[in-house]
């Protein structure tokens, strides 16, 4: 590959490369693909967080899951960072804590892709918090 | 923390949650001058007056869930490490800038890290982000900015991650040329440099 150095170099990667990539970008519709957010605040950038980020965002585009990753600020749950939250399309979110890269892969394969739940949820009563606020 | 470029994602995490349409990095280092200093500028909502006298305390933050903030105070805390500090103005409904200074030759100072990795990793979850990037060494400067590139590639995002990809490896080639120090790349990018 070779080196890109310019916006005009970028400009004529980006027209070697044309084949419809810009297609998945567009309007993705967040409540029909698998949101997953993780924990960006002090505790979690030092605990990795931006790691395991990398991880989803690379992962999830390399095995073709429809999924849009985001991060968000602390959640509270300092002791088990890094943490991380997925929804499902049509589903709860779901709290998993001290995600490592074995567990972020395991997430992917099992519960993103199939639903099966993983070791380390961290229970969480959403209604209880509505509630309140 | 142990780079530089961590703090750096910290503290513009902060920038964020300000609601900032437009945040701007900007490193000056000189060997020469014993001077490396990272600015953090946004446009954000700012910081109220009776907070900004000690926003760098440890217990004070805006935050629900927890009662401790530590973005600032550990920034400060490495800057102080050098001999250096840390400089906060802020101006509601305006934006915010963070400033800190370190000794260049000082022993503590923390590498910078993976930078080019931070700055991907905002682009790729922030895409409405006016992000700009501004690193000057002694050997040269150089600047980056999402929307500019964005414009002159004419797309609407830069969410596509080979689009990123190029675009890191473009601010990590950049980077190398003006020899910034500290500079730590991911694998993925070394074998294209």
């Amino acid at each position: 590959m070779s080196k890109i150095t310019s916006l005009a170099d970028l400009k004529k990667r980006r027209e070697e490369l044309k084949s419809g990539l810009d297609i998945r970008v567009k309007a993705i519709d967040p409540e029909k693909v698998v949101q997953v957010k993780v924990a960006m605040a002090t505790c979690g950038i030092a605990s990795g967080a931006k790691t395991i980020m990398e991880f989803f965002l690379e992962q999830l585009d390399r095995r073709n899951v429809a999924a849009v990753v985001t991060q968000t600020g602390c959640m509270g749950y300092c002791y088990a960072e890094p943490t991380i939250e997925v929804k499902l399309p049509g589903q709860d979110p779901v709290v998993f804590g001290f995600v490592d890269l074995k567990r972020a892969d395991q997430i992917i394969e099992k519960y993103i892709k199939t639903g099966e739940l993983v070791d380390g949820i961290i229970p969480v009563n959403y209604q209880t918090i509505d509630l309140k606020e | 923390m142990k780079e530089l470029s961590l703090n750096i994602l910290d503290i513009v995490q902060n920038s964020i949650r300000a609601k900032a349409g437009e945040i701007s990095v900007t490193i000056i280092e000189s060997a020469i001058d014993d001077l490396y200093q990272i600015l953090i500028k946004d446009n954000g909502t700012g910081i109220p007056g009776e907070v900004l006298g000690n926003v760098t305390d440890p217990f004070v933050t805006t935050r629900t869930k927890r009662r401790m903030g530590l973005g600032l105070p550990l920034l400060k805390y490495h800057a102080e490490l050098t001999g250096g500090g840390l400089e906060i103005n802020s101006l509601e409904r305006k934006g915010t800038e963070v400033k800190a200074t370190f000794s260049y030759k000082h022993i503590d100072r923390q590498p910078l890290g993976d930078i080019v990795g931070v700055l991907v990793l905002l682009m790729a979850a922030n895409q409405e982000l006016d992000l700009i990037y501004q690193h000057k060494t002694d050997k040269g400067e150089y600047r980056f900015s999402s929307k500019q590139t964005k414009e002159y590639l004419e797309v609407e995002s830069l969410g596509d991650r080979k689009l990123l990809g190029e675009i890191g490896c473009m601010i990590a080639t950049n980077l190398k040329e003006i020899e910034v120090s500290g500079f730590d790349l991911k694998e993925s990018y070394k074998v294209i440099l």
